[in-house]
């Protein structure tokens, strides 16, 4: 689950990693209040006004029709309300977001952090998140901040630094240390960088964290450490034991047919395609997109019904596929085992006759436990449904019902 | 001679008078396979499935001598369980569950290496060496007795790819669903390995996913070990970059993970590898013919 940076933040605070401090607004005046209010804490006097959407490049991607960016400084409290006026409400485009952009309900007014001193202030680089290879946590940092980290990873690797968490004793001091020394740091700024990491560690540990992106983490010029950004995934598997971070949930940030297929125990990812799938097993179901893409289609979804499809999954799946207007066919891929061709062949029958108006071809290919049995259900139905029992079969019905 | 499970294989049930459990064993015990008992801790003493129940797998292995677990307990308590069997005895632990938050099975996986035991899964449909033992969910009906092995990310893949080898007139030695998600007891090219030197095992298919380097590991390891053919297959080709496609591991992250970079690996190591999963059977068939010649 993706959270929104202010939430992130709140996360670290918790765990007493040192931010830069913000404050959350949803409205021109919240955002007034909010700076007020940091001006009080913090005595400063120039603010970052921070859209709060799930997707990163905020800061170089404009709102649509203007030059107005996702990231914007406001110089005083009267700029703070004129910058969240161009914000709220109004479509952000990043690279990230794709064309279509997202709508900002939300921000974050943060203080300036970048105030000049007795050092240069600097910008660096940390993330920690899981290493597929070794099955443990990795600490990645760099003395390359507020960049894109793939592509110091591509051009000037060896300013990417990496520490390997050993599962049964966690992080060891030597290991903040030696980030701290790799970083280039000495005096207070290496001290506050070895608290930064071990906090930041047990941040992660402690809400079961995918992935903790702090891109930059800020030397300041009075030399001390700090997280500007945050950008935190949350194990959607471990949400059961922290009931607290459940809640930033935020459904206006995912596709509304998703939330529908989610609440129907439905997995579902919408795509734009114009053939839909509806498949038991998530390996099927994408090799069944792939499918559909060599018959000449383009996958519409990927729809995995799991384990237990019946007649009321299948109606809800069918449902939530003819709700998107670019599916101009259906694929249904079953391969029973535990679950029955005949009774999914029911299922599809029950499903179709309880919609009606279903003006487009259908393709339903069972194999399988009784496929036999299913494929007449379906031949014997009067519906126009067409049956396959060979994927190869299936494919080819796909490409006819295109080119119909 | 067949990899992980035999007809000599004593299995175990944790989660064994649950639902799933107790429906699975019930198949499984149908199959053929030598279920020798199980656990759920509590119902020690008990009878199920007429066979006996235990509280712990300690106790289970000191009475029934099982060598093999299988998994089916709720995701919460499914690490515990795992590192149970393996601090138990158990040689071989297959953990059906799907939905382990990460960090317990970061934990359960350092636990099992640590104590040389064979993890499979978790999320997996499990292992099946037809004729002698199904320890798993896959339906037993598909996987005919033959000479070709398969590794698996996914269930129901597996049984396509299954169907197909049978309908090309071949069988299966041993199938081995290794699971989907980010952290998995074996990894692909463990597997292809164990199939690689089984003599049993003619030809191999490797079916995979987007996400992760597995793919592109075994791929290397093959192309210096190879002395069979493998057909490759990667699910997902369609699937487009930062979205989960249902399996908790399958989202690609960067250029390397997607399912074009993981067939080209895959192809430049020798694997045979087919843009359609409709084509797995014929290509092993024409892979094994080839080989013959």
């Amino acid at each position: 689950m993706n959270i929104h940076e202010y939430q992130a933040k709140e996360i670290l605070k918790k765990y007493k990693v040192k931010i830069g401090e913000g404050l959350y607004a949803n409205s021109a005046e919240s955002a007034v209040e909010a700076a007020k209010k940091l001006q009080e804490l913090t005595g400063t006097d120039i603010f970052v006004v921070k859209a709060q959407i799930h997707a990163g490049g905020r800061g170089k991607g404009k709102f649509v029709g203007t030059e107005h960016r996702g990231v914007m400084i406001a110089k005083s409290i009267e700029e703070v309300r004129e910058k969240a006026t161009q914000m709220l409400g109004n479509t952000l485009v990043t690279i990230q977001t794709g064309p279509s952009g997202k709508v900002v309900n939300q921000l974050l007014i943060a203080a300036n952090v970048y105030q000049k001193g007795a050092t240069e202030p600097k910008e660096l680089y940390m993330s920690i998140l899981l290493d597929r290879g070794t099955g443990k946590d990795v600490i990645i940092a760099s003395t390359e901040g507020g960049m894109d980290i793939e592509e110091v990873a591509h051009s000037t690797p060896e300013l990417i630094f990496k520490e390997f968490i050993d599962p049964a004793v966690g992080l060891q001091g030597f290991q903040a240390r030696k980030i701290a020394f790799n970083l280039g740091l000495q005096g207070n700024a290496f001290k506050d960088m070895v608290k930064f990491v071990t906090s930041l560690y047990e941040a992660y540990k402690g809400s079961d964290a995918s992935m903790m992106e702090i891109n930059p983490v800020l030397k300041t010029s009075d030399d001390q450490i700090l997280a500007v950004d945050a950008k935190v995934s949350l194990d959607d598997n471990a949400l059961y034991r922290h009931p607290d971070l459940a809640t930033y949930r935020d459904i206006t940030e995912e596709d509304p047919l998703e939330v529908e297929a989610g609440e129907n125990h439905l997995n579902y990812v919408k795509l734009d395609g114009n053939v839909g799938c509806m498949v038991n097993g998530a390996g099927l179901a994408m090799a069944t997109m792939d499918v559909i893409k060599l018959a000449g289609g383009e996958p519409a979804n990927f729809l995995d019904v799991g384990g237990g499809a019946n007649a009321k999954t299948v109606e809800a799946g069918f449902r939530i596929i003819l709700k998107d207007p670019n599916v101009k066919a259906i694929l249904i891929n079953v391969f029973g085992g535990i679950v029955r061709c005949d009774r999914v062949a029911n299922g599809v029958v029950e499903a179709y006759k309880n919609i009606g108006n279903i003006n487009i071809p259908i393709i339903v290919r069972l194999q399988g436990t009784n496929a036999e049995e299913g494929a007449k259900i379906i031949n014997e139905s009067g519906l126009k449904v067409r049956s396959a029992v060979i994927l190869k079969d299936a494919a080819k019905l796909v490409t006819e019902a295109l080119s119909a | 001679m067949s990899v992980l499970v035999n007809k000599n294989s004593k299995v175990i049930v944790q989660g064994f008078t649950g639902s799933e459990g107790s429906f699975h064993a019930q198949q499984m015990i149908e199959y053929g396979t030598n279920l020798v008992g199980g656990v759920t801790p509590g119902k020690g003493g008990t009878t199920h499935l007429d066979r006996p129940v235990f509280n712990t797998v300690a106790e289970a292995v000191q009475k029934t001598n099982a060598d093999v677990s299988i998994i089916f307990v709720p995701p919460a308590f499914a690490a515990d369980a795992i590192m149970e069997a393996a601090d138990a005895g158990i040689k071989v632990v297959i953990c059906i569950t799907e939905g382990i938050p990460v960090r317990d099975m970061i934990y359960a996986k350092d636990y099992v290496k640590k104590r040389s035991v064979t993890l499979i899964g978790p999320n997996c449909p499990g292992v099946i060496t037809p004729e002698e033992a199904k320890v798993g969910i896959m339906p037993g009906f598909v996987f005919k007795k033959g000479k070709i092995g398969i590794v698996s990310k996914s269930g129901t893949l597996t049984y396509e790819a299954a169907d197909q080898v049978v309908k090309a007139g071949f069988g299966i030695s041993t199938a081995i669903g290794i699971g989907g998600d980010p952290i998995i007891g074996t990894t692909t090219k463990e597997a292809v390995e164990l199939l690689m030197n089984d003599p049993e095992t003619e030809g191999i298919i490797m079916i995979g996913e987007i996400g992760g380097q597995l793919e592109a590991e075994a791929a290397r390891w093959i192309k210096a070990n190879a002395k069979k053919p493998v057909v490759g297959f990667i699910a997902g080709q369609t699937a487009p970059p930062g979205r989960r496609m249902g399996h908790a591991g399958a989202i690609v992250g960067g250029a390397d993970d997607t399912a074009a970079a993981k067939m080209k690996i895959m192809a430049e190591c020798g694997i045979h590898v087919v843009q359609s999963p409709a084509d797995i059977g014929e290509t092993m068939a024409k892979a094994l013919k080839k080989q013959l010649a």
